[in-house]
């Protein structure tokens, strides 16, 4: 459904240069949930930036479902992280929802309704109403998660969504995210700097190395589903996939158990 | 946000750990806030009465002299005369259209300046000349510029008003939050949608303050544009009543300036609480 071709971004030009990819290839398939995960200024926010359009890279391509998009692809939603400034406190949580569906040719009542179901799932039925200042951070990201979801995009992108979130909201937004995508059959990229967190949620996990960023591996994760925050974190497979991905992380061998 | 002043009912004490309300409670609050006022008025009366001076008649008078002139009219038009409604009428016209004009033309221009770098390199030089040359001086070029007065002195008003709401929806649509303008790209929000549901709102606070600005510059320019070749509004009495040396009169049309003045700024605060409550509110809670 993705495909990431060679894809290398270097910021300014001359001595100041800065390499951030370094010629990625990635492939996400449809209805897969990516993780990928690297060090800190690795490029991973670059990585997302260039495929949701919002950097142009200097080289490589991108594809979706084979055919190369420049720009923003038609269907795809992003979550960031930082839900404190990604919501529009001008107005309310329905209409932040409802906002982006305007393109998808529905009439008011029909976005309305799509906004209200959307927020029903993430658990926020009844707060269409208020204003995203309203809301405590937590909240405020599962109305970003609820905005994206009504938009029903093919591609879903979240950039370290629960970076900022305390620890017990954190694995509630994470459980939310594996129900949803479940539910919607959707394709998710998910940039996180949390190891725990990408074995948790992907069924892959793809590691980025320091700047220049290439692919330092990949893991295939295959625990049980459905997963729950307390039996698959104990469970053998998940401490040794996490053991795997740290390696990988600090870059501890060249010869890692690359692509399996 | 309402602030609710209770009378020391019976659960007075059992609210007294709500921080204190900052302006007083009831009629004594009401009364600490306008005695001075009260007293500077009653030290102005008594001053001109001791000095005897034509040139300060005494606030009682002037008073008198307001009533009489301008609400001794017909019950059905709320006692206004004809003199009132012919000074009043052109005035505010006069102001406030030329202040409506300015603010559309102001925030149209502004919001094109603000998202555009290179327009705004162009245009910059040229804004920061045309709002440092003083309207008043361009009355004589206006009057010789239109033929109706009318039109000389609208033009007065907007060219004075434009400048600091210009000034402000640039400033306020230039800096729009990265993340805000990422979210308008990747959702696909349509043209229109960026510039009512992004653009605006996310500038309306300068706009509004640019907004405000204009409104009090604007009584100023209206002013100066009827002291000129004009034959009625506040300007014109001014000067009227100055060759007749009829200083009650004029004194008394100092006084609705300064009223109107007041009026129009307790106005549109009050409509900016309104229609900014959201960045009230927002600004407290992050």
């Amino acid at each position: 459904m993705l495909d990431v071709v060679n894809l290398s971004h270097t910021y300014g030009t001359g001595p100041k240069a800065h390499h951030a990819l370094g010629g990625i290839d990635l492939r996400v398939a449809e209805g897969e949930l990516v993780c990928v995960v690297g060090p800190s200024g690795a490029g991973k926010s670059t990585l997302l930036r260039s495929i949701a359009g919002l950097l142009t890279p200097t080289g490589g391509q991108i594809r979706v479902n084979d055919t190369e998009v420049a720009g923003t692809p038609g269907d795809l939603a992003v979550v960031f992280q930082d839900y404190s400034r990604s919501l529009f406190p001008w107005v309310t949580v329905g209409d932040n929802v409802a906002l982006p569906l305007r393109r998808r040719g529905k009439d008011k009542a029909a976005r309305r309704a799509a906004a209200a179901e959307a927020l029903a799932e993430v658990g926020l039925s009844g707060a269409a109403g208020k204003y995203p200042w309203e809301l405590s951070g937590g909240m405020q990201q599962r109305v970003a998660i609820a905005r994206a979801l009504a938009y029903r995009p093919a591609l879903l992108l979240m950039d370290e969504p629960f970076g900022s979130v305390d620890a017990q909201t954190r694995e509630d937004l994470e459980d939310l995210v594996l129900k949803v995508r479940d539910h919607h059959r959707m394709t998710v990229l998910l940039i996180t700097h949390d190891i725990d967190e990408s074995v948790y949620l992907g069924d892959r996990v793809v590691v980025l190395t320091k700047a220049p960023a290439t692919i330092a591996g990949e893991l295939k994760v295959d625990l049980p589903s459905p997963r729950d925050q307390i039996a698959t974190r104990e469970h053998p497979a998940f401490v040794h996939l996490r053991a795997e991905v740290g390696r990988l992380v600090r870059g501890r061998d060249e010869h890692a158990p690359a692509r399996p | 946000m309402t602030v609710t002043t209770t009378g020391g009912g019976p659960r007075g004490t059992a609210v007294s750990a709500r921080p204190a309300p900052r302006r007083g409670a009831g009629a004594l609050g009401v009364l600490g806030r306008v005695w001075l006022a009260a007293l500077a008025l009653a030290g102005w009366e008594i001053g001109t009465r001791q000095a005897e001076s034509v040139f300060f008649p005494p606030p009682s008078a002037i008073a008198a002299r307001m009533y009489e002139q301008w609400l001794t009219g017909p019950a059905g038009r709320v006692f206004l005369t004809d003199e009132a409604l012919e000074t009043f009428g052109p005035s505010l016209a006069r102001m406030l259209g030329g202040w409506l004009i300015a603010s559309v033309a102001g925030v149209a221009l502004g919001l094109a300046i603000g998202r555009s770098r290179a327009l705004a390199d162009y245009v910059d030089p040229l804004i920061e000349f045309g709002r440092a040359v003083p309207p008043s001086a361009l009355v004589p070029l206006f009057m010789v510029l239109f033929a109706e007065v009318t039109d000389m002195q609208l033009a007065t008003v907007v060219f004075g008003v434009i400048w600091p709401i210009l000034i402000n929806t640039i400033d306020g649509a230039r800096y729009l939050d990265r993340l805000h303008t990422d979210i308008a790209q990747v959702f696909r929000l349509s043209r229109a949608q960026r510039l009512f549901r992004l653009m605006l709102p996310a500038a309306a606070p300068k706009i509004v303050a640019g907004l405000r600005l204009g409104l009090s510059l604007s009584i100023i320019l209206m002013v100066v544009s009827e002291l000129v070749g004009s034959t009625n509004g506040f300007g014109y009495e001014l000067l009227d009543s100055q060759s007749l040396m009829d200083m009650t009169r004029l004194w008394g049309i100092i006084v609705v300036l300064g009223i109107l003045g007041y009026v129009l700024n307790t106005t549109f605060l009050a409509v900016e609480r309104r229609v900014l409550s959201w960045h009230r509110q927002a600004q407290q809670t992050t």
